[in-house]
């Protein structure tokens, strides 16, 4: 079966989800693509939307409809070739309109697992629940006698582990976006070590056509996303609990989550990227891993602590934030959660003191958004981060600690064969998450 | 050569700030002033420099795609809304795309010409950030014959222009155009720096010349031969002046160097269905400024400075030719060599120009007077060129379209 026709008909699992959207609005375009090529002229495309509300799936199109619009309005030199023998499209606006209703037309939003019956692929993005994913995988395979194959979305379940349990004889594959899909770059691919080659190749030429940069992972759960970032969260958590020995928890989690943003010039700190995660999931990821390692325990009480306080974080449907460690007005950290007292405690109150405790950062100040795009970020860098070596400050030994912390992680990822190679792991960090530097570097060495 | 049967002065200029991306006011997601507040901004200062609306004889009011920008026709009832001391006069809009400015010009000119205006307050606007720029090139390309959009680029006029680029790369070597055309930009951002309010104002790249000249082309998502810095940007803004016979600057109070004589004028139109000859050359600008000068009694080296329609920094570099002041093929080294910078042998488009201080389409043309009266009369402040004795007269082009409709005229200060 060739490329185009194995995208005659998929099926996307929990489509109206975070990561399940994106998802679906890239294969929905590309499917649109395809079936706007004179070659394909008489191929019908059909994507299904499959999600348990229909409240969801109608927001689902809301969604697609402005995404796509956005698309389109960004490659309309282009698209005014592809519509050049239209002759009724004639203005920018007519062609917009048109390209977002052939997207559109390739979408069927439905609550039925059926329609995935007839798919020959089959993208699952459901909630990370080892359990339900195999249930809804097996069910849907032994009722398509097509034999489709799987992406899994999974972020941490070790892809063999779905592929035997569910029955699907190496017909999956581990395809991890970032979220959001549709703006992050990277893609992990993970095959199982039963995965059909051809399901493979497949992926890297979808993945191409999504313009995405693909980083391959081996089959350990976590991948190498997760692999660095549970354990860089674990670090943040742990060195927080050391400080609030001497202080007042939110204090110190204010304190790390400014030493891992500003001292190390990350987009966002720790606590900011757990709560954007959503506490709930850093927590479902790390209990899917746990049984997967041996030695270390991927897990934290003080985010079984914030859950049963039901302080969550994750984001609300329009992507704004949800509180969690830190409470949030328009997107920036106002407050920092104290569950002693069950309530956030202003950051005003107390961040000149926690500021001093901690020291001045390396001067000149790099934003990391000033950073990130500069030609001379690793010369920038490598200065800064040589200040902070030679300085004693608190906050400048709890970055040096952070930094060789994430080193570590990143070589583990090596060591245990996660990931094939150093490049692998400084790709994933460096585009999943926008860090400015890979983990492994030599800069707190 | 034409004679005016009677003296016509422009005086009483203003503009509103040129709000757009540049500005710092400016955010694409806030809401901003609509086109009322753009009209009555200008009329009224303009009123307010002419001693008030009892002064008025009638209104005039240029703009190009209020239709479409603005959901917004009958432009004329907006002049009563200004002021009202204006209700129940005579106004009139005309549309001429870019040139819409300068043909309301022309409208107050005619009025005053045929005695049936002494004074007639003349408004040119635009708002154009109403829509992303993708869907203002649908609407912007209504300055083109409708019969070729269907075949022409997403970013319709750009495309025209980058054609003419692309030709002009062809005839002179693209390495000299380019130079000539960073060294238009250069100029312009540097001229738009010292007008607050102009597009380009809060500019500071350093060196905007080098920016310009080392950044290339991106024919995937714009157009083959120019990037943005060749482009004038999406603009909202007006300007008013008043227009006026001897007794219309009496009755107004204003002393004749005060305001600035037109002394010469062409106003010339295409075919918009016929493709152009040579697309190296501006032949309806060069139609346009032959007759202005002409009309004038005077030769290109009697200006002491000129606003021309840059819409693109191409169209500056072939005005200099379609002028006299370039022979042809030479504009992009006359440019290069600094003779149009501020301090050059003529300065060009002292506030910016279309890509420095912006290009409110409609509202372009009177803006260029009012910058033209500013220089003229010694009100340009930071921006303010010296303009030479024995060169005391200023010409300002306002072009069209694709050189379609031109408007060319000839002012000298009073006396």
């Amino acid at each position: 079966m060739e490329y185009a026709e194995r995208l005659e008909n998929v099926t996307v699992l929990g489509a109206a989800g975070k990561m399940g959207s994106g998802i679906l609005l890239l294969t929905a375009v590309e499917m649109a693509d395809l079936s706007l090529k004179p070659e394909n002229k008489d191929r019908k495309f059909v994507l299904n939307a499959v999600d348990v509300s229909d409240e969801a799936l109608s927001g689902l199109m809301k969604f697609l409809r402005d995404q796509v619009r956005k698309i389109a309005e960004k490659k309309t030199v282009i698209l005014r070739k592809v519509y050049e023998d239209r002759g009724d499209l004639i203005e920018n606006f007519d062609i917009i309109d048109q390209y977002i209703f052939d997207v559109m037309r390739v979408v069927r939003p439905t609550t039925r697992l059926e329609a995935a019956y007839e798919s020959n692929l089959v993208f699952e993005a459901i909630i990370e629940n080892p359990e339900l994913k195999v249930k809804l995988l097996s069910r849907i395979d032994k009722n398509n006698s097509k034999k489709p194959w799987v992406f899994t979305n999974t972020s941490s379940i070790p892809i063999h582990q779905l592929d035997e349990q569910a029955g699907l004889g190496g017909r999956i594959l581990g395809v991890h976006f970032y979220n959001p899909p549709a703006v992050q770059k990277l893609v992990e691919l993970i095959e199982a070590k039963n995965t059909l080659k051809e399901i493979v190749e497949f992926a890297h030429t979808f993945a191409k056509n999504l313009k995405k940069k693909i980083v391959p992972s081996n089959d350990f759960a976590g991948f190498i996303g997760n692999g660095h970032f549970m354990r860089d969260a674990l670090h943040g958590i742990a060195e927080a609990e050391r400080l609030s020995k001497d202080m007042p928890l939110y204090e110190a989690v204010y304190m790390m989550n400014k030493v891992s943003q500003d001292f190390l010039i990350r987009p966002m700190g720790i606590f900011q990227l757990i709560d954007y995660v959503g506490i709930d999931v850093c927590r479902f990821i790390m209990s899917v891993m746990n049984p997967h390692v041996k030695d270390e325990d991927l897990h934290s009480n003080l985010l079984d602590r914030m859950i049963s306080l039901g302080v969550k974080g994750g984001q609300y449907t329009d992507a704004s934030q949800k509180d969690g460690f830190l409470k949030y007005e328009k997107g920036r950290p106002t407050g920092v959660y104290d569950p002693d007292k069950k309530e956030y405690v202003v950051i005003s109150e107390f961040q000149k003191k926690c500021d001093e405790k901690l020291g001045p950062l390396p001067q000149p100040v790099l934003p990391w958004r000033t950073v990130i795009g500069n030609p001379e970020k690793n010369e920038i860098l490598g200065k800064s981060f040589k200040e902070i070596n030679t300085m004693e400050t608190e906050g400048a030994k709890l970055a040096r600690r952070y930094g060789q912390r994430s080193r570590e992680i990143g070589k583990k990822l090596l060591a245990d064969n996660v990931a094939r190679c150093e490049e692998d792991v400084n790709t994933v960090l460096l585009t999943g998450f926008f860090h400015a530097y890979g983990p492994i570097n030599d800069y707190f060495n | 050569m034409k004679k005016l049967r009677r003296k016509v002065y422009i005086a009483a200029g203003y503009n509103t700030i040129s709000l757009g991306t540049g500005r710092k006011e400016f955010h694409p997601k806030k809401p901003r002033p609509g086109i009322e507040h753009y009209i009555k901004e200008a009329g009224q200062a303009t009123l307010k420099l002419i001693g008030g609306s009892q002064n008025v004889d009638e209104g005039v009011v240029g703009n190009f795609m209020a239709p479409r920008f603005n959901k917004q026709a009958n432009l004329p009832a907006f002049i009563p809304m200004i002021d009202p001391g204006l209700l129940w006069k005579p106004c009139i809009s005309t549309e001429g795309a870019c040139a819409s400015g300068g043909l309301a010009l022309i409208a107050g000119m005619k009025s005053v010409l045929a005695e049936t205006a002494d004074v007639a307050l003349t408004v040119g606007f635009e708002v154009q950030n109403t829509v992303k720029a993708i869907y203002g090139a649908d609407i912007l390309a209504g300055a083109g014959w409708f019969q070729e959009r269907k075949t022409g680029h997403a970013f319709f006029f750009p495309g025209k222009f980058s054609d003419r680029a692309g030709a002009y790369y062809q005839k002179i070597g693209r390495e000299k155009a380019r130079r000539g055309m960073a060294r238009w930009y250069g100029n312009a951002i540097k001229n738009a720096r010292l007008c607050p309010t102009a597009q380009e104002y809060h500019n500071t790249t350093e060196d905007p010349e080098a920016l310009a000249f080392n950044t290339e082309p991106n024919p995937k998502a714009f157009v083959d031969n120019l990037t943005v810095f060749d482009c004038s940007k999406v603009s909202d803004a007006a300007s008013a002046l008043a227009i006026l016979s001897e007794d219309g600057l009496q009755r107004c109070g204003i002393p004749k160097n005060e305001a600035v004589e037109i002394v010469g004028w062409g106003q010339v139109e295409a075919d918009i269905s016929i493709a152009p000859e040579d697309l190296t050359v501006l032949e309806t600008t060069k139609r346009a400024a032959a007759e202005a000068l002409e009309s004038a009694g005077i030769t290109p080296n009697d200006l002491g400075t000129i606003e021309t329609h840059d819409c693109f920094t191409i169209a500056g570099l072939l005005a200099t030719e379609a002028i006299g002041l370039a022979k042809p093929g030479e504009g992009a080294d006359f440019v290069a060599q600094g003779h149009t910078d501020r301090g050059g042998k003529i300065p060009f488009n002292t506030t910016g120009g279309l890509i420095g201080w912006g290009h409110p389409t409609g509202g372009t043309g009177v803006h260029q007077a009012v910058t033209v009266w500013e220089q003229l009369t010694g009100k340009a402040g930071d921006a303010q060129v010296e303009i030479p004795a024995d060169r005391p007269y200023a010409l300002a082009i306002n072009m069209g379209g694709d050189d379609k409709t031109v408007v060319a005229i000839v002012y000298k200060r009073g006396e």
